[in-house]
């Protein structure tokens, strides 16, 4: 197949890990920041930290190169990236994948140009367009009615998108969703070259794709322009730590000072040889250790459903379209029909039977399974879900499902950000026009964006998931009791 | 030669016993196996260098652990051991003739097989025809039995290894579905006297005591455990440990033994005033998620 993509580079080099150790056999004598100066300067984060660590934090120089114009080991191990990942160019980032989006966005698109994506995006999508000023053209999601979630987008509904508006620059997809939900990426990316847009991916959460068997393709395999990759993900680095990877189409220099327009001039070596040696591990290991995941993720699947009136779903969902695919290392499970909101499940977990998964809402829970799992572990949290049904199991009468509401866009998130705005309680915001976001987080995809119209159906669901203790992020107001709205904005 | 097995009961505490021979060395999958002979305390076997048995000493544990529940229900014929590869807990149930079936849990049958070969004597009862051996993960083999035990007896090593996952929440829960209407579930508690045993002993406490709703603890004096001074815990759904002793019939069932009685029996519930402080502490915090 097409998307088994052959290292050509030697992967069991990662020249920014093999320069540190140089560097620190060579015994340097610090004169530069950083000022902690190999950790002497703070003996108690040294002893937190541990000596090994903070020896390699240390700051650009000629032998260990530089982030923001990469010459020598630094540009080694963005070509291996690349070469592992089949992109053109990988980019290591340092500020979370949130600046791996926001400079694949800065890099494709201007104030004014309209993107076109589905709405159940991560927050950075929409922040990035808060910076730029583009304009969101929404298609909606298709939705899993029984299980409350969105799904990926329909090929009929890009297509209709991609013809009702011709300018856009670009179409945006999420490979796969929180939940592992996979659109039709193939069939998206030729439908955007062919009208002149190019295809950016939010893969977050497909790091593995590029380094399994029977997986979703990978978005540099189903020719797409741009993928923002989070290593710190499924791939293993540690947090913060992220890819930027780019197709052929793409100029690597205007790509790089789209980067550097944010990126610190400080990018910490930690972070980057936890890229480069989680690459290495990947290119060399990774198909071995995801079909493990895979089959943990499995067996979990099972063994939860044997319990009864839980629901972990897993590739029955596929459909040939807006579950074009879907990824079995993800451990989704439906709690609504024991009575239980995600959310209070996700609670008790921790509360109860000191176990934190990665995030519960209104009718799911999702249990993040990756390369650091072990057989032992997966039993407890089995075992713990058959626990709580037999103490908490009640009727499901009046918990609510979560429905997709359909945005209305009145203006740009940028012009909506910006605008003149103020405060008013939640409960008097109907009909007006959001100036900022509100989400619950994780998993982050916001529920009111800025530019879009406030809905009694919107605030019901804010309540309800509030009461429920979803925790709620965005607005100006920590608290949430008062949101920011456009003034004059109000139908 | 002066050669000796040394445990840190503490980081700052080690116990030692001296060595004649080191019969066996081997890794499970699961841990590290040792067994060793020595002048003091007879055949010893470890797991990942924690003592889990002697020759000497074994009676205590095992003759406790098995006729506090045996000598207060009444009728008691179906039984779950977990862990207790070595055989000992079975050694002593196999002397009841009213117990049908036992079945016996443990996930390592490495363990079984050198306690076979080294440990004879206490492995002896592990063939008798009432046994029933799974090697399996109890937490997933718990799950899928629901209400067919009278007794639950958890004979696990202690809850930083392998056998953390039997000193969970999750893990009680299941064996409280896994127990009949009056069923009672003993555990080894581990010590109260160090801080980090205590500390996790007061955590699988309020764990039990949460779930159960009859949940004491008791004791006993184990050379070679930390501190010397070992707990267990009684978990039962109707009987009381020591109200509904019935010591008429245990005696009258004629089993010879080493430390229990039925007067000890009694006794052991008494605990010293520090631990008694400890355990109400964890008692008396009910904070539970409130929904
Ligand atoms: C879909 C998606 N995109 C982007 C991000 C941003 O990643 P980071 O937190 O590394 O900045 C996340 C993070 O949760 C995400 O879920």
């Amino acid at each position: 197949m097409d998307r088994t993509n052959k290292p050509k580079l030697d992967q069991r080099r990662a020249p920014i890990y093999e320069a540190l150790e140089n560097f620190r056999q060579m015994r340097v004598v610090p004169f530069d920041v950083p000022g902690h100066k190999r950790g002497r300067g703070n003996p108690e984060l040294t002893a937190f930290l541990g000596e090994q660590c903070v020896s390699v934090d240390v700051n650009s120089m000629k032998p260990l190169d530089n982030l923001s114009h990469p010459i020598s080991v630094i540009r080694e191990a963005e070509m291996l990236a690349a070469d592992a990942f089949g992109a053109s160019y990988a980019f290591l980032m340092v500020g979370g994948t949130t600046s791996a989006v926001q400079s694949m966005l800065l890099s494709s698109c201007k104030r004014g140009d309209e993107i076109i994506l589905p709405r159940n995006v991560h927050r950075s999508v929409i922040n990035a367009l808060v910076l730029c000023g583009a304009v969101p053209v929404y298609v909606d999601p298709d939705v899993d009615r029984r299980l409350g979630i969105s799904l990926g987008m329909c090929r009929r509904d890009v297509a209709r998108a991609i013809r009702e508006h011709p300018n856009a620059v670009a179409v945006l997809v999420n490979n796969p969703t929180y939940y592992g939900i996979c659109s039709d990426l193939r069939a998206i990316v030729r439908m955007a070259h062919e009208a002149g847009m190019l295809c950016l991916v939010d893969e977050a959460h497909g790091t593995h794709f590029y380094f399994g068997d029977d997986m979703p393709v990978s978005a540099m395999a189903a020719g797409a322009d741009m993928s923002a990759v989070s290593m710190h993900k499924s791939g293993g680095s540690l947090t913060q730590s992220s890819l930027l990877l780019i197709g052929p189409q793409m100029s690597v220099g205007y790509v790089r000072q789209i980067i550097n327009l944010t990126q610190t001039t400080s990018a910490s070596y930690l972070l980057m040889s936890s890229l480069d040696i989680s690459r290495r591990n990947l290119a060399l290991r990774g198909r071995t250790v995801f079909a493990r995941v895979g089959e943990m993720a499995e067996y979990a699947r099972e063994e939860i459903n044997e319990i009864g009136g839980y629901y972990a779903f897993g590739k029955e969902l596929v459909n040939g379209d807006s579950v074009f695919a879907f990824d079995t290392t993800k451990l989704s499970v439906h709690t609504r029909d024991i009575g239980l909101a995600g959310i209070e499940v996700y609670d008790i977990l921790r509360d109860e039977y000191d176990i934190q998964i990665e995030f519960g809402e209104i009718g799911n829970i999702l249990a993040y399974l990756s390369m650091g799992d072990r057989p032992q572990e997966l039993e407890r949290l089995v075992s713990a879900l058959a626990d709580i049904r037999r103490r908490y199991q009640r009727s499901s009468i009046g918990l609510l499902s979560q429905e997709y509401i359909d945005p209305e866009v009145v203006m740009s998130p940028q012009d909506a950000f910006y605008a003149p705005k103020r405060s008013v309680p939640l409960e008097k915001s109907v009909g007006e026009v959001c100036s900022e976001f509100v989400m619950c987080y994780p998993p982050g995809i916001p529920i009111l964006a800025p530019g879009e119209r406030i809905t009694s159906q919107i605030l019901d669901y804010i309540e309800y998931a509030r009461s429920k203790g979803c925790s709620l992020t965005g607005p100006e107001d920590l608290a949430i009791e008062n949101i920011n709205i456009v003034i004059g904005g109000k139908k | 030669m002066d050669l000796w097995f040394s445990e840190f009961h503490t980081p700052d505490v080690k116990h030692s016993i001296r060595v004649t021979r080191h019969l066996y060395s081997g890794r499970s999958d699961y841990q590290q196996i040792d067994v060793f002979d020595t002048p003091e305390f007879g055949r010893v076997l470890t797991l990942d260098g924690s003592v889990m048995l002697t020759e000497r000493d074994e009676f205590i544990y095992d003759e406790m652990i098995t006729h506090v529940p045996m000598a207060v229900h009444p009728n008691i014929r179906d039984v779950l051991v977990i862990g207790a590869g070595d055989g000992g807990v079975v050694k002593e149930l196999t002397r009841y003739s009213q117990i049908r079936r036992i079945d016996l849990i443990e996930m390592d049958p490495q363990v079984i097989e050198v306690c076979r070969t080294y440990l004879p004597e206490n492995a002896s009862r592990l063939d008798d025809e009432r046994v029933h051996i799974r090697f399996e993960n109890a937490l997933r083999s718990i799950r899928r039995s629901n209400g067919n035990y009278d007794l639950i007896i958890v004979d696990s090593t202690d809850p930083f290894g392998p056998g953390e996952g039997l000193f969970t929440r999750e893990f009680y829960g299941n064996c409280f579905s896994a127990l009949r209407p009056d069923g009672i579930m003993v555990n080894q508690q581990g010590s109260p006297f160090y801080r980090q045993d205590a500390e996790a002993m007061q955590r699988s406490h309020k764990r039990i005591y949460t779930t159960f709703p009859i949940s004491r603890i008791y004791q006993a004096h184990i050379p070679t455990y930390a501190a010397g001074y070992w707990l267990f815990g009684f978990a039962s759904k109707r009987y009381h440990p020591v109200d509904d002793l019935n010591a008429e019939k245990w005696s009258s069932l004629g089993l010879e033994t080493r430390y229990y009685t039925p007067l000890l029996h009694v006794g052991s519930f008494y605990l010293p005033a520090f631990l008694e402080n400890m355990l109400r502490e964890v008692e008396q915090d009910n904070s539970q998620t409130v929904l």
